[in-house]
């Protein structure tokens, strides 16, 4: 077992509203040079530049893990952290039939699909900035159902939080962890696994907040275990 | 002003509550997102809203506001239902979008301020 430094709410230019810096080499080697181990790429309502950030950390030695950020109906947005790419793109396809709209990139900004190397595949013309039609409930059964982790993201945040949409978490709500983003922890129900990450959107932002996780290595199915504290696995500090 | 005359005078279609259309109205509240209805509905107040997540019943109940109006015709999700009748809140649905039925409403002598 070894603690693994991570980061697990990291943007790239696939999300309109990141820096174009965003890209798969950039991320990966700012990562590398903020010393984490393991990063999780969770675009939102997309997933189609995780194999692109997968290419690239291979050859910096970082662990990656795909996931998407996923808005609500009710505007809450929860980050979907999975096991394997043929899952993910099955919640991908789940999330893209529920996503009305196209994008303007003159308002919202561009959404570049990258392969390896950072050369620009295609530009995703959804409107990723956008709610999907499925209710906070939907969201997360859709996470568990293609066996991946639901995380409620940034819920101390006066936006786009489950604490700001719904003013508290629904006692019946089976999210395996919230992500925080400041010092002060909000009232949240016993037991609920806290991780802290950076949601960058820009360079200088991926790992200026981090998780240490005990685990064997840097993969969803390990992340689940920390989370519910079982086989040794556990969180050693959310900074 | 009670409940019952709003919901007839501006045609709301009762989904849950009649037991408590009673309910002395005292003031209005329009807001979204929850934590703000938290923070700053009073007692008494109707609440109008698009949020059909079933919080706002527990909101709702929480700060014994007068009931619940759903805007533009958004039809509540079925937890939110049962909850709504379980607790005997009002749970009312307006055709009107959100904009229309406050100025309605307004017109009727309810006001977002307290004298």
């Amino acid at each position: 077992m070894r603690a693994l430094h991570a980061d697990m709410h990291i943007h790239t230019c696939l999300s309109p509203c990141a820096e174009r810096e965003m890209s798969p080499l950039t991320v990966t080697r700012q990562a590398r040079e903020k010393g984490l181990d393991l990063i999780a790429i969770c675009d939102h309502n997309s997933a189609e530049n995780v194999q692109a950030v997968v290419r690239a950390a291979e050859k910096v030695g970082l662990a990656v893990i795909g996931g998407m950020e996923i808005t609500s109906r009710e505007e809450v947005h929860v980050l979907g952290l999975f096991q394997e790419d043929r899952l993910l793109s099955a919640v991908q396809d789940v999330i893209y039939d529920n996503l009305p709209g196209e994008n303007d990139p003159g308002i919202f900004g561009e959404q570049l699909v990258m392969d390896g190397q950072d050369r620009v595949i295609r530009r995703n013309r959804k409107l990723l900035i956008g709610a999907t039609d499925l209710s906070l409930d939907e969201v997360v059964r859709i996470i568990h159902e293609f066996n991946g982790l639901a995380i409620a993201s940034h819920v101390d945040r006066p936006s786009f939080s489950v604490l700001s949409q719904l003013g508290f978490i629904p006692e019946d709500l089976k999210l395996d962890g919230v992500e925080v983003c400041s010092e002060r922890l909000p009232a949240l129900p016993g037991n609920t696994p806290v991780i802290r990450s950076s949601d960058a959107h820009r360079p200088g932002e991926i790992g200026t907040r981090q998780t240490c996780f005990l685990v064997e290595n840097g993969t969803a199915a390990e992340i689940g275990m920390a989370l519910r504290r079982t086989g040794g696995r556990r969180i050693i500090t959310g900074q | 002003m009670d409940l019952s005359e709003i919901t007839k005078r501006l045609k709301l279609e009762v989904k849950a509550g009649n037991g408590s259309l009673s309910n002395e109205v005292q003031g209005g509240y329009a807001s979204d997102l929850i934590s703000d209805v938290i923070a700053n509905a009073e007692e008494g107040d109707l609440w109008v809203t698009l949020q059909t997540h079933q919080n706002t019943v527990a909101v709702a109940s929480m700060k014994g506001l007068a009931g619940i109006v759903l805007v533009n015709g958004r039809e509540p999700e079925a937890d939110t239902l049962q909850k709504a009748r379980e607790e005997n809140i009002p749970l009312l649905v307006s055709a009107l979008p959100a904009f229309e039925l406050i100025g309605r409403l307004y017109n009727l002598g309810l006001s977002g301020i307290r004298k």
